[in-house]
């Protein structure tokens, strides 16, 4: 008997699978890609400008240009993301005939629903979406979400909001797994997320689908600590290609990644490469300006 | 006796937990002393071109390691992009540790979205094996000591040459633990490195 199967949760989540332990990178044209990719990159994300340039310039963030997607996909072998906006099931329909491996519903485009996410479940490609805490991370898998990454705030260079949700996700996942059955009921009240993930969560003790880092990554350390925090891969944006020597420190970031438990690995890969992103104190962001408050 | 997982990148935790619930204690391989008393290794799915990029960009000797660790009686399986790995000859073309005697194309089903499961013609296993295939690559031509265990659509999926294993989908990401086990039963006996 062979029965082909598209598109399942099984499919969806284990393509994230693969991805573990690897640096995913933001680039916005095929040489960028290539670059990535040479670096050891396990993906990269197609989009028009680096979050940074976003932050900068203002004005609507949408779905990069096809064409730029395209050529990204015919440039390199690694799985190719792209970003739609938040509740934009329009660009996402769009992205997915592309034939672009994973979608980004993120907070770092301009929002296009201010209520609804994608209903991700009736997709064939597998879908990446921001959290801050567990409630938000179960919505969206709820929603059919096949992996989720920590928000953080993208284009700053800044990884303390990455910190602050990874930690937040994880602690709360270790505090579901000593609670009672009678009390997951009021649990899933409180964080307003779906009774039958928190009862899931609760008695394996971890999330259903894989947990990555993004948001703020600028520096091998800064990956490694995400690694130790239970990150199991990082999402790199701005990072890369809004520091001095791009390749080298891509390359750097990966080897960190890999060798996170290994200080002396880390302190080897940190060494001599150039210029970090100038980044952003994320302290002296006004909350309108902070990305992470997008979607809910 | 004790298994282990190349943990640069991919889903080495899926192999290590499906080797304990065989009770096989499983380590997981970021350097080559790692490799030392191990009887089999498992090079797990991930992204290959990374997996070179790490293994190749190293100081560690990774390539003479895991021939090293074959030739010294050690068994191995290599699942998706572990498999492309091990292959003799890789399309496109890239390097590749040669110790299995097959050709391996990779992304050979196409993108993400052509990802699929399907059951798997496997005469040696009652009801065949189930297989995940994310953008997977196929194994396009075997040598005469390569024994196929597993077809899909008349083409090998599964195969064996000796103590190494290959598999193009993902048995790790599966309960059925049948892969496993058969890697487990080509491991010599006792490590004796």
């Amino acid at each position: 008997m062979t029965q082909d199967a598209t598109g399942t949760l099984r499919i969806k989540t284990g393509l994230a699978e693969m991805l573990k332990g690897g640096v995913i990178m933001d680039v916005t044209d095929a040489a960028q890609a290539r670059i990535a990719e040479d670096a050891g990159a396990v993906a990269v994300m197609a989009l028009e400008r680096v979050p940074a340039d976003i932050r900068k310039e203002g004005g609507v963030a949408r779905m990069a240009d096809p064409a730029v997607v395209a050529a990204i996909m015919d440039a390199v072998s690694i799985p190719v993301m792209a970003k739609c906006r938040i509740g934009h099931f329009a660009e996402a329909r769009v992205l997915e005939a592309l034939g672009v491996d994973f979608i980004d519903e993120s907070e770092v485009l301009t929002p296009a629903d201010e209520e609804h996410h994608v209903d991700k479940h009736g997709f064939t490609v597998p879908f990446v979406c921001g959290c801050r805490d567990l409630g938000e991370a179960l919505r969206r898998i709820g929603e059919g979400a096949a992996l989720l990454r920590t928000k953080g705030e993208a284009g700053t260079g800044d990884i303390v909001e990455a910190v602050r949700h990874m930690r937040a996700v994880t602690s709360a996942v270790r505090r579901l797994a000593t609670l009672g059955p009678e009390e997951l009921m009021h649990e899933a009240k409180t964080l307003g997320a779906p009774y039958e993930l928190v009862r899931i969560v609760a008695s394996a003790g971890r999330l259903p689908v894989p947990n990555f880092a993004a948001g703020g990554i600028a520096t091998p350390a800064d990956a490694a600590l995400m690694m130790s925090l239970g990150a199991e891969a990082v999402f790199v944006g701005s990072g890369i290609f809004k520091s001095s020597d791009p390749a080298v420190r891509a390359r750097a970031i990966v080897r960190a990644t890999t060798h996170y438990q290994d200080a002396k690995a880390v302190a080897d890969a940190s060494r001599g490469l150039g210029q970090p992103m100038r980044g952003l104190d994320v302290a002296s962001l006004s909350p309108a300006e902070r990305l992470q408050g997008r979607g809910w | 006796m004790t298994s282990g997982v190349l943990a640069l990148q991919g889903d080495f935790a899926a192999h290590a937990a499906a080797l304990r619930r065989l009770g096989e204690p499983a380590r997981e391989v970021r350097r080559c002393a790692d490799l030392a008393g191990l009887r089999a290794l498992v090079l797990p799915g991930g992204e290959s071109t990374a997996l070179l990029r790490l293994m190749l960009g190293d100081d560690e000797p990774w390539f003479d390691a895991l021939r090293a660790f074959h030739d010294g009686g050690g068994a191995l399986l290599g699942t998706c992009a572990g498999a492309i790995l091990l292959a003799r000859e890789v399309d496109p073309a890239q390097p590749s540790l040669g110790l299995l005697d097959a050709a391996v194309a990779r992304n050979a089903y196409g993108r993400q979205v052509d990802s699929f499961e399907a059951r798997l013609d496997a005469p040696a296993f009652e009801d065949g094996l189930p297989g995940v295939f994310i953008r997977a690559p196929r194994i396009t031509t075997v040598g005469p000591s390569v024994e196929v265990i597993a077809r899909l659509a008349g083409q090998p999926v599964l195969v064996r040459q000796g103590r190494v294993l290959a598999a193009t989908f993902h048995p790790e990401l599966v309960a059925d633990d049948r892969v496993h086990r058969l890697l487990l039963k080509h491991c010599r006996p006792a490590p004796g490195l």
